[in-house]
């Protein structure tokens, strides 16, 4: 326990929390290369944090009892996010010198964002839940908005920051009316007071209705998603990158958490909403890709659409939607890892690629590029063997448990007319001829290269020994 | 017997051969390298399938040189091949047919010809490992990873709607198969098994067999391809290139024969005996529209296209008859289709590589120029129809046979549909072979030259092999759809 002072330096939130603040001031009294040095830090840092979060077993936050708890599925998404923030770190170095975008800042907003992500993933108690959300949000904020010479930086930070400003009223406005209702902050108090009541009265409804609400905001659900396609488009590629990769981890697992701790008898109320944003998120997500010509607006549809299925396997609240929300969660970082690796490096006449149309012809000049990116595409669209097929299985099994049959069929449905607008890029690449060759210049550092690699060594190869990762998520408790 | 996992060899071997193409150095000018290595890697594979006929035990009804390993912890999902009557002439078929399409497509595929060998090797590993499954899962891999080369080889190497082609088949297929997904998920959530041999001893119950065989009848039929859901298949066919055409209706077309039988009769029996009028009120639909629309096209390919829609309309009415001749049947057909419409479209093949038109019109007369060409050509033709002695005709016969068991109202749309086919063919082949030249781009048209004799004569002597001895391809298979039967029955008659 807490006998010894120093063992509270251990705990991998303090730790990061002052590590963050080093790393400050480090960039700030570098004079040279600030931005590369404080970049390898943050990067440091966190390969650091990920191995506190791996060996705590005693000393950790949940000893604050009442504010934070500690189990095997906070443990995996906590470091699910360090690895995706260490990730988008990495491969969006490259990019911010290239458009000479070198603060030093960067890093570290990334550093406390994460800090707020992993608060979130364990937060045990409305409050604390509500700052490390903030936190979270408000490094984003600030991150989107960073290019502060472009407009459209500026426009999605402050896009951005308004709607979350709002959903965070929602949220509150949730907060205190269950806080009312129960007289507790604490998920394990109001679900002990909760346990005495069949049915939810009145009040604690609207609570738990407004906290769905701002939670979806935050997971972009439909139809709380109309930020994510402007905050992407807007905001330089790399910080686009990290929204696609963490924030989404860590709000899925509180709203997992929030779902299954406080309210995990009340099911059928929360089950309705949810199951509401899943098949209209999967269904938006599938139909609004098809339009787009921005690839960073085809994330973020092709983003919204994960997020249904994943919102299946809450649906579905047992094990096996545990089991199939961290598989999910792992492949959905990993794809969007490469896609991104892929997309800063690459170039087209000199600027950073944007339309898709401008894919046209990269077969020819870079065929294992353009390989890559149709492997993570069939994977994203849940074609076998790939691992984004064995996340969407595992979802379908954890409802098809449930007896969630008509949801499943929409959900396969929805894979289908997504498998659209991913066909579509490789149309692009390889159908299309292309007149004019040669203008796509691909640059990858050999970090970048390496994180790309690995992860779609890990897209590819994940059929072939799949216990590992399983085996992980069917022993998580939540 | 064999104590080495010869299955596993024979799957994987095209997917080493197209490894190992993936890292050497592509000759510039001809690729000359690439094209032999993926022949050979083909090759080896057939070679090796023929291992599996020669030491197959005929005695055994179900399943041989299995192997398994467990796969998923949490799942009882293994890594399951095996080989028995039916898939082993499904395998034999595919394993034959692509060292064909790598010759058809030597000199013809002009770019990227590294890709289009690495397209057709992965192609091949995975309709082999298709038929060679044991569980379901492991299945239902291999048939959706199918969609993947197929795409590609119609989209980069096709004609000129190519892309309208290809995600046509794409979505078209992928709707049909992910519903399928669905229905394997039910029933391991049922059973907690996905072993094909454990599945057949029927464990659902009256309902969820009906569900779950509209989940399958989805896949299959839009794979197969049954009326009204073949409208991906001419599009398809006339956009693929030679090759991709050969193995689209030489192969993946069984798949939906193949899993009708593996998934409908053996594991939802009495759903099948439910849908039997439905089945055979499509097939015969199918049989006599799409012959008639056969008989109205302009495009040599369409034409060849529509007639295999009928053609599986025959094998659809003899799976679904359930008996021994009509299962007989059916599977004769099936293959004796994979030869015959794969040679057809090789033959296609031909003419365009020389004149690069597939329009009727263009043609008439060749017999004038290419003698052997007409030749190789009628036996294929007459093949299709179904004239004694080709291989065509034993699996009409077979299926009219036992038709007659069935409904004799079955009997005539079926006969009917052969009489057509015979219609569209012959006429078909008058307009293109006989007559005198009329057209003066003909005139110096060259008859068939070496690579395409060692093509297509291999596929003539088994056409009228087939005919002739169609028990050197019934007797392994028959043991293996008693037993189906014989489940059928029993299930039906509690």
């Amino acid at each position: 326990m807490l006998n010894n002072i120093y063992n509270i330096f251990f705990i991998p939130e303090i730790f990061l929390a002052c590590s963050s603040f080093v790393c400050l001031l480090f960039g700030l009294f570098l004079k040279k290369n600030a931005f590369r040095q404080t970049s390898n830090l943050a990067v440091f840092v966190l390969l650091l944090t990920i191995l506190l979060v791996y060996y705590d077993s005693e000393s950790n936050f949940a000893n604050y009892k009442s504010l934070f708890s500690h189990s095997s599925f906070i443990n995996f998404f906590k470091i699910l996010a360090l690895l995706g923030s260490i990730a988008s770190i990495i491969i969006s170095k490259d990019y911010f010198l290239g458009i000479k975008l070198k603060n030093f800042e960067i890093p570290i907003l990334f550093l406390f964002s994460t800090l707020g992500m992993m608060l979130m993933i364990a937060s045990n108690n409305l409050m604390s839940m509500y700052l490390a959300i903030e936190l979270q949000s408000l490094s984003l904020y600030v991150a989107a908005a960073i290019k502060r010479d472009s407009i459209t930086s500026a426009e999605s930070g402050v896009k951005y920051f308004i709607l979350g400003a709002l959903s965070s009223g929602i949220l509150l406005y949730g907060f205190s009316l269950i806080y009312g209702f129960t007289g507790s902050m604490n998920f394990d108090d109001i679900s002990f007071y909760l346990s005495k009541y069949d049915n939810l009265n009145l009040g604690l409804i609207f609570g738990l209705v407004f906290v769905m609400v701002g939670l979806a905001f935050k997971v972009s659900a439909v139809p709380f998603h109309m930020w994510t396609p402007d905050v992407y488009e807007g905001a330089p590629n790399s910080i686009t990158g990290f929204f696609a990769i963490v924030p989404k981890i860590a709000a899925v697992a509180l709203i997992y958490r929030f779902c299954l701790v406080p309210f995990e008898n009340f099911y059928l109320e929360w089950s309705q909403i949810i199951l509401f944003l899943s098949i209209a998120s999967m269904f938006l997500g599938a139909i609004a890709a098809i339009a787009q010509s921005n690839i960073k607006r085809l994330l973020a549809y092709s983003s919204i659409g994960h997020i249904g299925y994943i919102l299946i396997a809450l649906v579905a609240a047992n094990d096996d939607g545990i089991k199939a929300a961290s598989i999910y969660m792992f492949s959905y970082m990993i794809m969007n890892v490469a896609i991104f690796a892929i997309l800063l490096s690459l170039k087209v006449k000199n600027e950073y690629l944007i339309n898709i149309s401008d894919l046209k012809g990269l077969s020819k000049s870079n065929p294992i590029v353009s390989l890559s990116i149709s492997i993570i595409m069939l994977s994203m669209a849940g074609i076998p063997p790939f691992i984004g097929f064995f996340g969407k299985f595992y979802v379908f099994v954890a409802a098809i448990e449930q007896e969630l049959y008509v949801l499943s069929v929409l959900g396969v449905l929805a894979s289908v007319i997504s498998a659209f607008y991913y066909l579509r890029i490789i149309k692009i690449m390889y159908f299309d001829e292309s007149k004019s060759e040669g203008i796509i210049n691909f640059q990858i550092s050999f970090q970048s290269k390496i994180i790309l690699s690995l992860s779609l060594f890990l897209i590819i190869c994940f059929i072939f020994y799949p216990s590992l990762l399983i085996n992980i998520s069917a022993s998580l408790t939540i | 017997m064999i104590d080495w996992p010869l299955v596993s060899v024979i799957i994987f071997l095209p997917l080493i051969g197209a490894l190992i193409i993936l890292f050497i150095k592509e000759d510039e000018l001809t690729s000359i390298n690439i094209k032999w290595a993926a022949l050979l890697a083909t090759l080896g594979t057939f070679i090796l399938s023929l291992i599996l006929w020669l030491q197959f035990d005929y005695s055994n009804p179900s399943y041989q040189y299995e192997e398994k390993f467990r796969w998923f912890d949490d799942f009882n999902f293994f890594y399951h091949v095996g080989v028995d009557g039916i898939s082993l002439f499904m395998i034999l078929l595919s394993t034959f047919l692509t060292p064909l399409c790598i010759l058809a497509s030597w000199n013809n595929i002009k770019k990227r010809v590294k890709e289009y060998m690495l397209s057709f090797l992965f192609l091949e590993t995975v309709m082999i490992g298709m038929f060679a499954s044991i569980d379901i899962l492991l299945f239902y891999i291999f048939f959706e990873a199918v969609l993947i080369p197929m795409y590609l080889i119609i989209g980069i190497w096709g004609g000129n709607r190519r892309i309208y082609a290809s995600f046509k088949f794409f979505l078209y297929t992928l709707l049909g198969s992910v519903l399928m997904l669905i229905a394997i998920i039910v029933m391991y959530r049922n059973t907690s098994s996905m072993s094909i041999e454990f599945l057949q001893g029927n464990y659902f119950s009256y309902n969820t067999q009906l569900f779950l065989w509209l989940a399958f009848f989805a896949s299959f039929a839009v794979k197969i391809p049954m009326w009204p859901f073949h409208t991906w298949l001419p599009d398809a066919h006339v956009e693929a290139p030679t090759a991709g055409s050969v193995i689209l209706a030489g192969v993946l077309l069984k798949m939906g024969g193949y899993g009708f039988i593996r998934f409908s009769l053996g594991m939802l029996p009495e759903a099948t005996e439910f849908f039997i009028p439905l089945i055979m009120t499509l097939s015969i639909v199918a049989i006599v529209y799409t012959s008639l629309v056969a008989l109205a096209q302009t495009d040599i390919k369409k034409l060849i296209a529509y007639s295999s829609v009928a053609h599986m309309g025959i094998v659809t009415i003899g799976i679904f008859l359930v008996n021994q001749q009509g299962l007989e049947g059916a599977m004769m057909q099936m293959i004796s289709h994979g030869l015959v419409s794969a040679a057809l479209f090789l033959c296609v093949g031909v003419i365009y590589d020389r004149m690069h038109t597939r329009e009727i019109e263009f043609y008439g007369g060749l017999v004038q120029r290419m003698p052997l060409y007409a030749t190789v050509f009628m036996i294929f033709m007459l093949g299709s129809v179904g004239l004694p002695g080709t291989s065509g005709f034993i699996g009409e016969f077979l299926v009219i046979v036992g038709a007659f068991k069935f409904s004799s109202y079955v009997v005539i749309g079926a006969a009917f549909g052969i009489i057509l086919s015979a219609v569209y063919m012959l006429y078909l082949y008058k307009r293109i072979i006989f007559g005198t030249i009329t057209n003066n781009k003909l005139a110096d048209i060259l008859d068939i030259n070496t690579r395409e004799k060692i093509i297509l004569i291999p596929l003539a002597i088994s056409v009228i092999l087939l005919g002739i001895f169609p028990n050197l391809f019934l007797d392994p298979m028959r043991l293996s759809l008693e037993l189906i039967i014989t489940n059928y029955e029993i299930a039906n008659a509690k």
